[in-house]
């Protein structure tokens, strides 16, 4: 009868049963994937006249390359108009404290509620839980009323409006409310299933919950916070519609995408400013995501539905 | 000189922002270590409440301020005019489902909620069976994965160089779907202008960046079925494609639910690949770029806040569908 196959001998089955036209099929979709990204990259390095005049397919019979496009896009402001660099800075301005302050947060929560004992701890999961997945359009109108003008009840103010509009503020508290859900949600799930034996002989050597959290928790959990930074990293880095609600059209704080979408509306025709410009907001994300692929993989996996 | 002027003026500014940046960091983080040292030194029976406060209350307070009370504040919107001062009832939600532009908004938005899950998830399928036997799949997976870390709109620019169409017949095309089209005998056209196809065009652009996920989160799904399985299909002699539909899909099935889900989620909330590609004009726009529109250039609020709730009401099914998943999965624990 048929003995039981060892691990071994199914991959080699496996390898057996490998056509060559799988892989054929997922190599020349995997090379149609990279094409587009390829073609902007090779027009990048193009000059300008030989971008709208032949294809960037024509390269390789007559190549022909520069960095103009990068230093003019990066270093030439136009009138009013920065150059892309200032608007790198910004990006970097609202990516930084919109991913360290949500984690930040979102860890106490989640650990409150993995190994706090109250009421309406399941209720609480399962709402945050369900506020991932809503849409923050429904939040956008109320949020920006708030962010410049406070809240009133008749007469009485309640909240001040503080004068943050045109900071970088509201683009920093925005995201950090938008990525709340998603980040407590993954985090919980790491942090609930740490032992609990560990978390008791902690407590009965006397550890509170503060110490506890600092010495133990936060120290095991960085991988699951390395998961979920690399999200709210990319998230933030790519967003257009929060940077363009909450940054009220100010040029001095607009974030690379932003400047990018209006440049592409504008400008639609100056491919040698836009593939560099575009070339050049890729090139950081990437970098990260191979760089901590694994991390990402892993949070994807962890669960995944980012409102 | 004016020049000078301004490279100077931009030093300043890249300095002041650094500048802020760093103490906003340090600030942050000096309130929290505070907070913690504090909360330290005090009893036993302080620190039973104290610790919800420190741990709970402030992300408590962001998911209300940010999510909880404008979802209901966005509710009664839609039932108030332009600003928001007088009730009209039922009137934007009237306005939304008569209007012919908006029509034509609804209408593909349900072209992308449908047509995107779908693709995604079938190329997310295809080619995480056809790695799954590969001996090196590194590569070809990290390929395809790629376009997850790229923003729609650098996607956006991407793809709109790909659907560039020159106009003068004489000069060459510098689009690669243009000169493919011409190397087929085709004649190129302005793409993104015809419609319907334009909504299709842009799909594309979505599906390239999601069937990365769609794979990494199915392969991972095809790794975890037990090779026992594999093995006693493979003894009683099914074919590939018996394997693949009889043993493969049921056993994952639910992940491929997980993922159309998600997808849909996300298909439904496009925003910026429209904004980027055709602006939400030539018939291509849909309920999240027309909420923007409302809101924020007609600074209609009423009209705005309806065209939230109905995407709203569109993502809702999923979500509850999600919570009940959920909730099983942990009971099952």
């Amino acid at each position: 009868m048929a003995r039981k196959l060892r691990k071994r001998d199914v991959e080699v089955v496996k390898t057996h049963l490998s056509s060559p036209w799988a892989s054929f099929t997922a190599i020349v979709l995997a090379t149609i994937w990279t094409i587009p990204t390829f073609g902007l990259f090779v027009t990048s390095f193009r000059p300008s006249t030989g971008i709208n005049s032949s294809g960037w397919w024509t390269v390789f019979t007559n190549p022909e390359f520069t960095f103009t496009n990068y230093t003019r896009v990066l270093f030439e402001g136009r009138g009013a108009t920065p150059p892309l660099s200032q608007y790198f800075l910004n990006t970097f301005a609202i990516v930084i404290p919109s991913t360290i302050i949500p984690i930040t947060i979102a860890i106490f929560a989640a650990y409150a509620i993995a190994w706090f004992d109250f009421k309406g701890r399941n209720f609480l999961f399962f709402t945050i839980f369900a506020l991932q997945v809503i849409p923050l359009q429904m939040s956008l109108i109320p949020l920006l009323q708030l962010f410049s003008g406070g809240l009133h009840i008749g007469s009485f103010t309640v909240i001040p409006s503080f004068g943050i509009t045109g900071t970088f503020i509201p683009i920093w508290l925005a995201h950090t409310m938008f990525g709340l859900p998603l980040a407590i949600f993954l985090l919980h799930n790491f942090i609930a299933q740490l032992p609990r034996e560990l978390i008791e002989a902690a407590r009965v050597d006397g550890a509170d919950h503060f110490k506890l959290f600092r010495q133990i928790i936060l120290p095991l959990s960085v991988p699951a916070i390395a998961s979920f930074a690399i999200f709210q990293f990319l998230w933030t880095w790519n967003d257009l519609l929060v940077a363009l609600t909450f940054g009220g059209g100010k040029r001095e704080i607009a974030p690379l995408m932003v400047r990018l979408a209006e440049m592409t509306g504008t400008r639609g025709g100056d491919w040698e400013l836009l593939t560099a410009g575009a070339f050049v907001s890729i090139l950081v994300p990437v970098a990260v995501f191979f760089a901590l692929q694994r991390y990402f993989v892993r949070g994807l996996l962890a669960g995944s539905v980012k409102g | 000189m004016i020049e000078i002027a301004a490279r100077q003026s931009q030093l300043e500014q890249a300095v002041s922002k650094l500048t802020g940046l760093t103490l906003t960091i340090l600030i942050f983080g000096a309130l929290v270590a505070i907070a913690f040292a504090l909360s330290e030194r005090t009893g036993e029976r302080v620190q039973r409440i104290l610790k919800y406060v420190i741990f709970l209350a402030p992300a408590l307070l962001f998911l209300f301020i940010g999510l909880v009370a404008p979802a209901f504040r966005t509710l009664y919107l839609s039932f108030r005019d332009a600003r928001g001062n007088e009730s009209v009832g039922w009137e934007n939600y009237q306005w939304a489902f008569t209007q012919p532009e908006i029509l034509d908004v609804l209408r593909n938005t349900g072209v992308w909620m449908i047509v995107a899950p779908i693709a995604s998830t079938g190329f997310g399928l295809l080619i995480a069976v056809l790695t799954d036997r590969m001996r090196r799949p590194g590569l070809v997976k990290s390929l395809i994965f790629m376009p997850m870390a790229i923003s729609f709109v650098g996607a956006g620019i991407i793809w709109k160089f790909v659907y560039q169409f020159e106009p003068n017949e004489r000069a060459p095309e510098i689009g690669l779907l243009s000169q493919v089209a011409e190397w087929f005998g085709f004649v190129p056209t302005n793409w993104l202008l015809v419609n319907p196809l334009n909504t299709f065009l842009l799909i594309v652009v979505f599906v390239w960046i999601q069937t990365g996920f769609a794979m990494v989160v199915l392969s991972a799904a095809i790794k975890a079925i037990p090779d026992e399985i594999l093995e006693a299909s493979m003894l009683d002699g099914a074919s590939g494609w018996k394997r693949f539909s009889r043993v493969t899909v049921p056993m994952i099935r639910g992940t491929i639910i997980v993922v159309l889900s998600t997808i849909t989620i996300g298909a439904l909330k496009v925003f910026d690949i429209i904004r980027t590609m055709t602006g939400g004009n030539f018939k291509t726009s849909v309920i999240a770029n027309e909420m923007y529109n409302q809101s924020f250039r007609a600074l209609n609020y009423g009209t705005g806040s309806a065209l939230a709730i109905i995407l709203f009401l569109g993502v809702l099914p999923l979500v509850a569908y999600n919570v009940v998943n959920l909730r099983r999965e942990r009971s099952e624990r």
